[in-house]
């Protein structure tokens, strides 16, 4: 048994405000994302209109374009502040892919501990998996608002409407990462109250 | 030639820039993104939540003005990468397209130029012409590639003698259209006044017989069916521009 560690929060209070500021942004660029989409649909479906914010092209456009501001600014501050404070390294390097399998099949089996404020590698996975998806679904998102002016990029993602699909299945990657994530947490609430009130860290056991 | 009239100082338009824009951008807003993101906000009337919408698409439009880049052009195409059928976009459906005499038809020039006299097809024909292949974008998200000719704005601004540091450029159409660009992007090189697709004279349905035709911006400031162009300083707005879509429309 290795020592106990000293009580550390499970989530530092810049983690806590950086991920519910990213679930509003998120949730704006989704939601009015999904009334865009509506204008003019690219696959044989629409999104409920009741689903939708704005209610008309130009208002939703109107919070696309100004939520874009929130989540970029968050989006940088956490990538500055992963970096800068080793939380990347220490609690997102990517896993063995023979850890992944060992934690997938526990995860599966309803049987893989989950000790608040470690990271096991199906977590290490999605989440590090989640930044770079959202990552991506900002690039796209510049790539079709400024096409000529930053031309570059929309000539990397494959022209504008290549970029408009990617786009489109970012918002799709994001959506599934949000139901699994949810219904992890529904399976284990207390992850819910670390992310908002200050809890320490579950002790480290022996592996 | 006519004396120039006063400038227009930006800052005396604010208030008029406001007004305009004072058109309740959020409709309909019972959804589930407003219920859940704007809990806490008063839904019946949302005038706070306009009024930061609003203000967010000014400083949107000031951070496109930044961005925007008069020599960066927009790319062009081999003919085989036009888009056939072509799609027709108005505010208005198909059948209901305007049809004028191009034989009698002027456009009409005023604000700061120099000369405002009309002038014909036959008269603009003999400008200097430029063709081009390019993207048309359209704020819904889907986008075509067409062939357009005429002659490029920048010409034919200064050929009016316009006073090319007013902030804007100003467009209405005889079907009820109306758009505005700001004056950079006006004098950039692929925006043009066009007379023909896919080299032909333009048809109605194509904005006959003069549109103008800007790949720099979102499909709805290629305004057609041209009737007169204004160079001003003050906020001359437009057709969907009043209604919430940004007025800078950079793409």
């Amino acid at each position: 048994m290795r020592p106990l560690r000293s009580a550390r929060p499970a989530h530092p209070v810049p983690i806590r405000i950086m991920h519910w500021i990213g679930v509003y942004a998120i949730g704006c660029m989704m939601f009015s994302g999904w009334e865009i989409y509506d204008a003019s649909p690219s696959l044989p479906f629409l999104f409920p209109q009741w689903t939708g914010l704005g209610g008309w092209l130009g208002g939703a456009l109107a919070w696309h374009l100004s939520a874009m501001w929130l989540l970029f600014a968050d989006g940088l501050a956490y990538l500055a502040y992963g970096i800068a404070t080793g939380h990347f390294r220490r609690d997102l390097a990517p896993p063995h892919p023979r850890e992944v399998g060992r934690d997938l099949g526990a995860a599966l089996r309803f049987a893989l501990p989950h000790r608040i404020g470690h990271y096991n590698a199906v977590q290490r996975l999605l989440y590090a998996g989640i930044i770079i998806v959202i990552t991506f679904a900002v690039a796209t998102g510049l790539a079709i608002w400024k096409p000529v002016q930053f031309g570059w990029l929309t000539g990397l993602f494959g022209g504008y409407p290549i970029a408009r699909g990617i786009h489109l299945a970012m918002m799709g990657l994001i959506a599934t990462f949000v139901v699994i994530h949810v219904t992890l947490v529904a399976f284990y609430p207390r992850t819910l109250v670390s992310m908002i009130a200050n809890t320490s860290a579950d002790p480290e056991t022996t592996p | 030639m006519s004396p120039k009239p006063p400038i227009v100082r930006h800052d005396d338009l604010k208030p008029g820039f406001a007004r305009l824009r004072r058109r309740g951008l959020l409709r309909g807003s019972f959804s589930l993104g407003a219920l859940t993101l704007l809990t806490g906000c008063d839904l019946s009337t949302h005038s706070g939540v306009d009024a930061a919408l609003e203000a967010m698409l000014r400083f949107d439009d000031r951070i496109q003005e930044a961005l925007f880049d008069k020599s960066r052009l927009a790319e062009t195409y081999p003919a085989s990468a036009i888009t056939h059928p072509f799609r027709f976009n108005a505010y208005y459906p198909e059948w209901q397209v305007r049809i004028i005499d191009p034989a009698t038809w002027r456009l009409g020039v005023s604000g700061l130029v120099r000369e405002t006299r009309a002038w014909s097809v036959a008269d603009l024909r003999a400008l200097p012409q430029q063709s081009q292949i390019t993207r048309h974008i359209c704020i819904e998200g889907w986008s075509q590639i067409g062939q357009w000719s005429g002659v490029p704005l920048h010409v034919f601004l200064k050929r009016i003698g316009a006073d090319l540091r007013a902030k804007y450029v100003s467009f209405t159409c005889f079907d009820g259209y109306s758009t505005s660009i700001d004056m950079p992007s006006a004098l950039q090189s692929q925006t043009i006044l066009a007379l023909d697709f896919e080299s032909k004279p333009l048809t109605p349905e194509w904005g006959a017989p003069l549109r103008l035709r800007i790949p720099t911006k979102l499909g709805y400031k290629s305004a057609k069916n041209l009737q007169s162009i204004a160079v001003t300083n003050k906020y001359p707005g437009g057709y969907w521009e009043n209604q919430g879509y940004d007025w800078f429309a950079g793409v």
